[in-house]
């Protein structure tokens, strides 16, 4: 069994994967986080954000779609790559229209965490103000494309989680956006609440109606550590015990 | 619902099996007698496929030259890119837009005729161009333009455009188009004589693997501008597993500035056809696909005619050439307006019938290509060297080009230079030679490659074209000292905004901003800061980016920024002394609001 | 009155005012940020204009007006050190909400069809004490250059004293994980 696993270093540090991981699982696995927004456990591996961008073997590779493979030295955080990071996480900021102070997702939104994560103060981007649509028609869910970052997860969820196929991608380039499967609103698809993809949105895009704000300032998932902490708390505890 | 819409749909998804897979052939064929894909026919594709609704709508979106909104009975694509500008393109569509009475992106009250841009159609070496339905005219003026908008208003056929054909196959019954093809110099790899099936039996009197070993030995590159090793990508696609292998080739012609491949679609497809037959049989592969790219439609006849006559002579179907067992048939695949599909993969996902996304790599498509399945995908030029090298010899062809380079490049020459065309040279050969060749020695600039590129100046003509130093899938666009180098490099900006896939961070939201910044700096509202942003923004893109689109599309600001630094300079004022942002234009701000109150401003009213 | 301490302004541009809260939500601290500087031009203390040259300037609310653009240039004059105090300075904020909406139509809700407008005229107002409206609000660093930005909806107090106090003791500008928050 052993001669199964893989072996490489992630700056420097040893760890293993199985065959099949791809090199962000693998490091997940070891407790070594690499930044990352379209990415999630329950999903098939996209490659969306490239946020996880590392450098392996000196090139450029994204970590969530990349296999791990034996012998892969591997760059996760270099001041390089975490300036990369971070001028990606401002891309997301300036491409949308992200309010922090009136978004009900503030404090549990995977990309508000990430950039207190990389410590972003400011966007070295300008700020678009591009013009945006929301859908309210459904009556317990909410999609507002203002802060949409088209990762794709609700996408990938409807179809391959929940099997209805919801979600899909329209126009290219910048006029992309996610579009459903209607003419025009989402109360017209068989979207429920109880879906996956309603609560897998990793910002505010899609929201459950009157549940805003239910979490107080202060007990919200990234009020007091950064996003990542349970990969690398994990590690922690493990080599503690 | 209208009864003889599902009739349509129905009947059309019949003939393609009511395969999702063949999406773009469905959408295309009901899109030529409907005029759109409209919301009510989304439904009915959807239920007809059983797909989903939004699949079909994605589609669709995605693609330029696919429509859910009527559009005129005819459209007029102007070409837009840098070289039809420089030779008139926008006389041309101002005057078609009077004539028509509409603006650009609208259709007549009539519905007959709708006036659009559309990125380079193939036709650099005689712009200004544009493709009216499916024909090409070219060299345009503004009293052609004229003419053309009230034949078309009056209700003429696009085809009765066309009254003079260009020489060789364009004249061809099938074609009759007033292309021409510009061949200025003829190479012993491409544009030699050849006898259809002398490739493919000496191929057939080897094994497969001999066959590949040649092309190894042969030392042949892609031609499309990547130069991956055509051998070694063969024997990745032989040796992975699958039950089925796929040939494609990549006529997606689709870099700005390239026009070559139309000169092979047009005056040698046998040499192309052969090339895919001879790599179906070293891949083990039975089924081959063009990706043939929606510009060149006028070509789709002729080249299904050309591919009968090779299935009626046996060099096509079963048994090839007398070789018992060996099977390959080719079926062409158009497209439908998006640069994006000339990515490899992003080519596969639009045969299958997707949006044109590139897929993630690995796995590469010579493990998991088109349906899954091993794919080998070449481009045009690549096909015809393999055919040369199979009727000629591996060595005959190493002989030829530079060190790491074989074999000769078809070279697509256009813009400020007295002879534009397809000029078939040796690998090595140095810019200012090449320059020489084409009648444009006087260029201040050069762009190698087209915008995916790299311009270059005086300084560097000395360098030769080949893969290790000015790289080019065929694209040499040239400009003489009275060209704004930075207004080019902007139009190549708004070129990859507008042919990014959207999928990735980086190239959908980067470039945006490239361009934005390099805008800001051309009307005077730089700062030197905004050149170190503008560099290390684009090399983010560059290194972030999913797939070679986005990788090489920051390249217009990059190789500028670092071949022509004086020219941004320039453009750079001192810093305003009252301490604003050079960006930040403060009476254009109040703009509005005083247009709207009626009245200057009293703190700023200067 | 005149010491040698350094000077501090601030100023409130289009916004909530609530920036100028979370300053005074220092509490006590403010005996000791008194120790250490004097403000100027503030509506903190309301002196209207700049009586000389000051260390800081903190700016709440970003740029809807030419006259936060006066208000904003005039700080750039006389700051050495000039921060976005807050959401609304650092991306527009709240009133940036309108910069989806063409002006003209944001000044049909507000003087013709708002449910509340009573305007038998239907003219805009053209008084020149009314400061005319800019095509979108702006984020204070696309007006002029900012040399920080601190986050928030208002930024804690606790941030905005550990900046200062840092700013003021020649110390870099260093916040911890939880005192950097959007909201």
């Amino acid at each position: 069994m052993m001669s199964d696993r893989i072996t490489f270093t992630i700056d420097g540090v040893e760890v293993q994967a199985d065959p099949g991981q791809t090199i962000l699982q693998a490091a997940d696995a070891a407790g070594v986080y690499i930044p990352r927004l379209c990415a999630h456990k329950e999903l098939n591996p996209f490659g969306a954000c490239r946020i996880c961008t590392v450098m392996v073997n000196g090139r450029p590779q994204a970590a969530c779609t990349t296999p791990a493979a034996n012998g892969m030295i591997i760059e996760n955080e270099t001041e390089e790559l975490t300036d990369n990071r971070r001028s990606i996480v401002e891309m997301l900021f300036v491409e949308g229209n992200h309010y922090c102070m009136y978004c009900e997702k503030s404090g549990n939104c995977e990309l508000q965490a990430m950039a207190y994560r990389l410590s972003i103060m400011v966007p070295r981007h300008p700020y678009q103000f591009p013009d945006k649509d929301i859908d309210g028609s459904h009556p317990d869910i909410m999609i507002d494309r203002n802060r949409c970052i088209l990762c794709a997860r609700c996408v990938r969820a409807s179809r391959d989680l929940d099997d209805k196929n919801v979600f899909q991608f329209v126009g290219r380039g910048k006029e992309k956006k996610v579009w459903i499967n209607s003419e025009a609103k989402l109360s017209d698809t068989d979207m429920d609440v109880t879906d996956k993809a309603t609560d897998i949105c990793p910002v505010g895009a899609i929201i459950k109606k009157r549940t805003g704000y239910e979490i107080p300032i202060g007990q919200r998932a990234y009020d007091h550590k950064p996003i990542g902490s349970d990969i690398e708390e994990a590690k922690a505890t493990a080599e503690s015990n | 619902m209208s009864d003889s819409l599902a009739a349509l749909v129905a009947s059309t998804c019949e003939e393609f099996g009511n395969d999702r897979t063949r999406m773009m052939d469905i959408v295309r064929a009901i899109q030529k007698e409907e005029g759109c894909v409209s919301s009510e026919t989304l439904d009915l594709i959807a239920g007809q496929l059983g797909t989903y609704r939004v699949e079909v709508e994605s589609v669709v979106s995605f693609y330029a030259f696919l429509s859910s909104r009527p559009k005129g009975e005819v459209v007029v694509r102007i070409c837009d890119d840098i070289i039809d500008e420089m030779k008139g393109a926008e006389n041309v569509a101002a005057a078609f837009a009077e004539e028509l009475g509409v603006e650009m992106g609208g259709t007549t009250e009539d519905g007959k005729v709708t006036l659009e841009r559309t990125p380079c159609i193939g036709m650099c070496d005689q712009a200004p161009a544009a493709i009216v339905n499916d024909v090409p005219i070219t060299n345009l003026d503004e009293s052609k333009a004229r003419a053309i908008a009230k034949i078309l208003q009056e209700g003429g056929a696009p085809a009765h455009l066309v009254t003079t054909f260009g020489h060789g196959n364009n004249a061809n019954d099938l074609v009759r188009s007033m292309v021409t093809n510009n061949i200025r110099k003829r190479g012993p790899v491409v544009f030699s004589d050849f006898s259809s099936g002398s490739a493919i039996d000496k191929a057939l009197a080897m094994t497969p693997a001999e066959v590949i070993r040649d092309v190894k030995t042969s030392r042949l590159r892609g031609r499309g501008g990547a130069g991956f090793p055509t051998g070694m990508k063969w024997d990745f696609t032989r040796h992975s597993t699958g039950d089925k292998r796929y040939v494609i080739c990549n006529a997606d012609e689709g870099e700005p500035g390239t026009f070559k491949d139309r000169t092979i679609l047009t005056e040698c497809p046998d040499l192309m056809f052969e090339g895919m037959t001879i790599a179906g049989y070293a891949v083990g592969s039975d089924a081959g696909i063009v990706y043939l790219r929606g510009e060149y439609a006028y070509l789709l006849p002729f080249l299904e005619d050309v591919l009968s006559k090779r299935r009626e002579k046996g060099l096509l179907g079963t048994n090839i050439g007398g070789k018992e067992g060996f099977a390959f048939d080719i079926r062409i695949q158009m497209g439908a307006g998006a640069y994006i599909c000339g990515e490899e993969t992003a080519l596969i996902s639009s045969c299958e019938g997707q949006r044109g996304d590139p897929k993630n790599r690995p796995p590469f498509p010579a493990q998991k290509g088109y349906l899954a399945s091993p794919t080998t995908v070449n481009n045009v030029e690549t096909f015809c060297c393999v055919a040369r090298i199979l009727d000629q010899g591996p060595g005959w062809f190493a002989q030829m080009g530079s060190k790491g380079s074989a074999g000769t490049k078809l070279l697509s020459v256009s813009g400020d230079c007295t002879s534009p065309g397809v000029y078939e040279v040796p690998f090595g050969i140095t810019l200012g030679d090449f320059l020489k060749l084409a009648g444009g020695e006087n260029a201040a600039a050069v762009q190698v490659g087209g915008p995916s590129g790299q311009m270059v100046g005086p300084d560097d003509f000395g360098k030769t074209i080949c893969y290790d130093d000015l790289a080019t899938g065929g694209s040499v666009m040239v400009f003489g000292p009275h060209r704004n180098i930075l207004e080019i490099a902007a139009k190549f900006m708004d070129f990859f905004v507008e042919e990014s896939c959207g999928y990735c961070t980086p190239c959908r939201a980067g470039n945006v901003l490239l361009q934005g910044h390099l805008k800001r700096i051309l009307d005077g509202r730089g700062e030197m800061e905004d050149l170190d942003y503008m560099q290390k923004t684009g090399e983010t893109v560059k290194l972030t980016s999913r797939c070679g689109l986005g990788q090489t599309s920051p390249n217009p600001v990059l190789s500028t920024l670092k071949n022509f630094r004086p020219a941004y300079e320039v453009l750079i004022k001192e810093k305003k002394e009252e301490g604003f942002k050079a960006a930040f234009d403060i009476q254009e701000a109040l703009g509005d609001s005083k247009g709207l109150i009626g009245r200057e401003s009293t703190i700023y009213n200067d | 009155m005149s010491t040698d301490k350094p000077k501090v302004a601030t100023a409130s541009l289009a916004g909530c005012f609530g920036c100028h809260m979370s300053i005074l939500d220092i509490d006590d601290r403010i005996l000791q940020l008194i120790d250490l500087v004097d403000f100027d031009k503030s509506p903190v203390d309301d002196i209207k204009e700049f009586t000389g040259r000051c260390a800081v300037g903190l700016i709440e609310g970003g740029c809807c007006n030419e006259e936060n653009v006066r208000v904003l240039q005039d700080f750039r004059k006389h700051c050495d050190v000039l921060i976005s105090l807050g959401e609304c300075a650092i991306c527009g904020g709240i009133p940036a909400m309108r910069n989806n909406v063409p002006l003209k139509e944001c000044f049909d809700e507000a003087y013709r069809n708002g449910p509340s407008v009573h305007n038998p005229s239907g003219e805009y107002p053209s008084d020149p004490e009314i400061p005319l409206l800019l095509n979108k609000v702006y984020p204070c660093h696309e007006v002029v250059k900012m040399d920080y930005h601190l986050q928030g909806c208002p930024p804690p107090a606790d941030t905005i004293w550990a900046a200062l106090t840092a700013l003021l003791t020649d110390k870099p500008v260093e916040l911890p994980y939880e005192l950097i928050k959007y909201d």
